[in-house]
């Protein structure tokens, strides 16, 4: 990672990710917070592919800044009496301390470790042409079972918001 | 006077990497700790969720492993394909759940969303 293009697009989208993350907790109103949490999303992905992780960048498009996104714009909008402001509870001070420990925690671990890391020459020649034939060919061979759980785990989750929603008619009511 | 390091010298390691998922991490942490609303604490753990993505593709494309025809090259990114799916699935239930907490109680305001039943 010492091309000078891929140094500048670490800064630039890790400023964008932090600022914008930092803007979801600040934010007053919750459909900013919103807006701001699909600009991380999106600089989350802009990084993943300088770690050469096309499939994943693409996924991350269109599963969280895409679909993830728009149901929580649904869930404010369904709930139009709750307060619309991005209000905190008393434990703010509490939890901008335990955050603030915890980032220094991971931050001091990160530099402190001997990482048994691939760096250089040998870092720049092992770089992927695409990911895709790769994942697909583990997700239908190695991880099958997975694959197929996570399928049921799927459907599942869409039976169970579906039956949760529903509008269901009290007894004597009908029509 | 010393010399001004060039670009190419401030070559980016599995470190910054994972300072930088531990930054996010944190935020999501804060966020989910402290809000009120609870389609904003959703938000805080989807923040959360994707940190913990990009701290293993970064230990994934960092590792001896990564290259095509390695022993297991891409381990890593099928794992954060099963972590997107899940998240997915968890951020639809958790969303109607809120949506029908506001139907019985209109509100979503997880300070005053204290009884197991009513």
């Amino acid at each position: 990672m010492e091309s000078p293009g891929i140094i500048l697009a670490f800064f630039a989208l890790s400023g964008v990710t932090v600022a914008s993350a930092l803007l979801v907790f600040l934010a007053r109103n919750l459909l900013h917070a919103l807006a701001f949490l699909v600009l991380s999303f999106l600089g989350m992905a802009g990084l993943f592919l300088t770690l050469s992780a096309d499939f994943i960048g693409v996924a991350q498009v269109l599963i969280y800044a895409g679909s993830i996104s728009v149901l929580m714009v649904f869930a404010v909008m369904l709930t139009p009496l709750a307060s619309r402001n991005n209000g905190s509870t008393l434990y703010v001070i509490p939890a901008m301390l335990a955050a603030g420990g915890l980032a220094s925690l991971i931050g001091f671990v990160a530099i402190d470790t001997e990482w048994d890391e691939r760096k250089g020459e040998a870092l720049g020649a092992s770089d992927f042409t695409t990911t895709v034939a790769g994942i697909g060919d583990l997700l239908l061979g190695r991880y099958l079972l997975a694959f197929e759980v996570a399928s049921v785990l799927l459907l599942f989750a869409l039976l169970g918001a579906i039956v949760l929603v529903q509008e269901r008619r009290r007894a004597g009511e009908e029509a | 006077m010393p010399p001004i390091p060039a670009i190419e010298d401030l070559s980016i390691t599995l470190a910054h990497y994972l300072g930088l998922a531990g930054t996010v991490f944190a935020i999501g942490t804060a966020i989910t700790l402290s809000k009120r609303n609870a389609v904003a604490v959703l938000m805080g753990v989807e923040l959360m969720l994707n940190a913990v993505n990009l701290t293993v593709l970064a230990f994934s494309r960092f590792s001896a492993a990564f290259e095509e025809g390695g022993s297991a090259p891409l381990d890593g990114h099928v794992f954060v394909v099963f972590v997107l799916t899940v998240a997915a699935a968890e951020a639809a239930v958790a969303l109607a759940m809120a949506v029908l907490v506001y139907r019985r109680r209109e509100t979503v305001d997880l300070d005053r969303v204290n009884l197991m039943r009513g």
